[in-house]
């Protein structure tokens, strides 16, 4: 359910709103976006997976990339700024959203992905998110969730699940998971969508149509951390923490259980309605009161 | 209805205004088009007349959830192209820092006012204080330059806006605005300069073609603009350490950190002598010098003028620009005068810098105020009554 109080007109996304079906691209075709094939991330890490979903999505809508925008947050998911070929903005630590709105809002032509780790987003960018959400500002943010602080070495984070272990939680979390998907829906955002670095298609298609989406979109990305969440937690091996999310995601219209947890949670497209959007807003404003000054 | 302010300017005529109102007429003549920001007092007319006035003239006005976000939306509009600004007091300020420091690594030119009251903490909201002035210089971490300016009149409210923009814009950086409680609420009668008469530097597109663009760099007589986000120029933001050249994070190298480091610092002190205002009143023959910014420097004058009134040699070294620190004039200062009086709404914050600056040539006498009230010309007079011991002071 959605937490936001007011009446603004909010309509179910027509029917042919389903995320649009990408075809895969060649290597040669997505290095192209890539100013450099070296990261700094782990093998058997899935931020590359991800990172070519999002390629794989531009190259599909045929994005300009000229006209592309990606700002990022601080992390190992914060990292791809670097990497990849288009206007990119690393930001500060949980910053991302913050900045991407007033970029967004100073140049409404502009395509804006944004791209945030789970504690990036959920802790101490919570602040930043529910509030982009709410406003419901033109962005794509794309949530590279593996449940830990990579970067930092394997510390708690507010999607780390009850129970889990980390290098802060060596007796176990005692506290709840976010679930970033209901965490959006509530707080506003129009397309709320969850892929896995295993269903890579599914994700390519879910990012397309976040992108595709005029309204603030999230798109949760299960990531495979193997390094840190694995080894701590499910598995260690990358191929095995691969399989454990088949396992774990439902298809959506699959998943009619009420109960979600950590191994059991749906994939696809979550939520997805229009509403006002917020440069578009900010654009009738300024009619309004070039009008007033005027008179 | 009353004249515009901008048709004010156009006619030539005084308008009535309050500090924070200068502020935000002064940042539309700068050409600003965006304003991010979250209400503190005593700061926030200044967004609420931009609120009005920036969709008039087709910019954005965001009340964004706190300052964090302000000042990283700030970034965010600035790096798309805007000239932006937010405005904030202590609290706001504080938790600015982080951001601001993200600006000054990665250059992204923007103006953030600090309307000064009474702290640490929640402190005194609505009383006038300076506590701020270091923290402008080092409040963000890491090594780092800064642009400070400080009004002392309605009137520099808006010229030194103008000017913030102008600096930021050039020296691609985050400039501050160092107003206080009794400047940004105080009204005065202003005639305000023609908009033709007023120099507005505009961003501009580095010339070279953009897959030139990673092999040239800034030197330190010549700081390219960055193009903005979504141009061929594809460019690369970071806080992190990075090549000069390629924009590309480089955390291994020291001589790429070190080359850096240098040239943020560089980049601005370096050109201090053209940054640096400083406002020298009846420092001719002068024996006794009040250094004094900001409303304090209002006090200040009226000492001046009492003191030459009596024959006492008095003088006064105003800095408009706090930081880089008038370090020269006050060399000027210390090798004519006895005695340099630094009154101030803090404690020592800039006597110390002063003291620094004059290296023993002259005897500083430092008088700080923190509890949310005015120094008063009568209590600097005091102050510079024993530093005429020989001069026969008549009841004023
Ligand atoms: C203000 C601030 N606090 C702390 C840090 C240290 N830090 C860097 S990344 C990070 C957490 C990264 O976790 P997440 O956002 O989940 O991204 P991941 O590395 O897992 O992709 C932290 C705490 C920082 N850079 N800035
Ligand atoms: S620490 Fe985890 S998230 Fe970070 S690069 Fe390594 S595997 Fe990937
Ligand atoms: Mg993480």
């Amino acid at each position: 359910m959605s937490a936001l109080v007011d009446e603004q007109r909010l309509e179910a996304a027509p029917e042919d709103c389903a995320p649009p079906r990408i075809k895969p691209h060649t290597t040669a075709e997505i290095r192209r976006h890539l100013r450099t094939p070296k990261t700094l991330w782990c093998p058997g890490c899935s931020n590359g997976t991800i990172t070519r979903a999002l390629i794989d999505a531009v190259l599909g809508l045929a994005i300009d990339p000229e006209k592309l925008v990606v700002v990022a947050g601080i992390g190992c998911s914060g990292r791809i700024s670097a990497y990849l070929e288009y206007s990119t903005v690393h930001t500060a630590h949980g910053r991302a959203l913050a900045v991407a709105t007033g970029a967004k809002a100073a140049d409404p032509g502009l395509e804006i992905v944004v791209v945030m780790g789970d504690g990036d987003c959920a802790a101490i960018g919570g602040n930043h998110f529910i509030h982009a959400a709410r406003r419901n500002v033109d962005l794509t943010a794309i949530v590279f969730n593996n449940s830990i602080y990579g970067m930092t070495g394997g510390q708690t984070s507010p999607t780390t699940h009850l129970g889990d272990k980390s290098t802060t939680s060596v007796y176990g979390n005692v506290e709840p998971a976010f679930d970033l998907c209901e965490l959006a829906h509530a707080a506003g955002a129009t397309y709320v969508a969850r892929g896995t670095a295993w269903s890579y298609q599914q994700l390519v298609n879910v990012i397309a149509g976040g992108i595709v989406h005029k309204g603030f979109s999230m798109v949760e990305a299960m990531a495979v951390c193997p390094v840190y969440y694995g080894r701590f937690n499910l598995t260690p091996d990358p191929a095995e923490f691969l399989r454990l999310q088949k396992e774990h995601a439902v298809p959506a219209a699959k998943f009619e259980d009420e109960t979600r947890s950590h191994e059991r949670y749906p994939i696809g497209v979550l939520h997805h309605a229009e509403r006002a959007e917020f440069t578009t807003g900010l654009a009738g404003l300024k009619e309004r009161a070039r009008e007033a000054g005027h008179a | 209805m009353a004249i515009s302010v901008t048709e004010a300017a156009k006619a030539g005529v005084p308008v009535l205004l309050q500090g924070n109102e200068a502020v935000a007429e002064g940042a539309i003549a700068a050409g600003v088009r965006f304003y991010a920001g979250y209400p503190i007092t005593p700061s926030t007319e200044i967004a609420e007349v931009l609120s009005r006035r920036l969709p008039e003239v087709g910019g954005t006005f965001i009340q964004m959830e706190d300052e964090i976000a302000s000042i990283a939306a700030v970034c965010g509009a600035s790096l798309a192209g805007a000239k932006a600004l937010t405005a904030t007091s202590g609290p706001g300020f504080s938790l600015m820092q982080e951001m601001i420091g993200f600006a000054s690594m990665a250059q992204i030119p923007c103006v953030i006012v600090d309307v000064m009251r009474g702290g640490p903490s929640t402190g005194l909201p609505t009383d006038p204080a300076q506590g701020d002035v270091m923290q402008a210089r080092w409040g963000t971490h890491g090594e780092h330059s800064v642009i400070a300016l400080v009004p002392s009149s309605v009137e520099e409210c808006y010229t030194l806006t103008v000017e913030a923009f102008n600096l930021s814009e050039q020296y691609r950086t985050p400039v501050i605005i160092l107003s206080d409680a009794l400047i940004g609420h105080m009204r005065e009668a202003v005639t305000l300069p023609h908009p033709d008469k007023l120099r507005v530097a505009e961003r501009g597109m580095p010339d070279c073609d953009p897959d030139e663009y990673d092999t040239v760099s800034s030197t330190i007589d010549n700081i390219l603009p960055r193009p903005p986000l979504g141009s061929p120029f594809k460019v690369h933001v970071t806080g992190l350490v990075y090549n000069r050249r390629s924009g590309a994070p480089d955390t291994a190298d020291p001589a790429t950190a070190a080359d850096l480091g240098r040239y943020l610092r560089e980049k601005i002190y370096h050109h201090r002598d053209a940054i640096v205002r400083v406002e020298e009143v009846e420092m001719d023959g002068a024996e006794v010098a009040i250094f004094a910014y900001g409303s304090v420097a209002r006090s200040a004058m009226a000492v001046v003028k009492k003191a030459r009134a009596q024959g006492a040699r008095v003088g006064m070294v105003r800095p408009i620009t706090l930081w880089p620190f008038p370090t020269a004039a006050v060399a000027r200062m210390a090798e004519q005068v006895r005695t340099v009086i630094v009154p101030e709404m803090n404690i020592k914050q800039m006597s110390w810098e002063v003291e620094a600056a004059v290296k023993g040539r002259a005897k500083v006498v430092d008088y700080g105020r923190v509890d949310g009230e005015l120094i008063t010309p009568e209590e600097i007079l005091e102050l510079v009554k024993p530093e005429f011991y020989y001069h026969r002071w008549e009841d004023t």
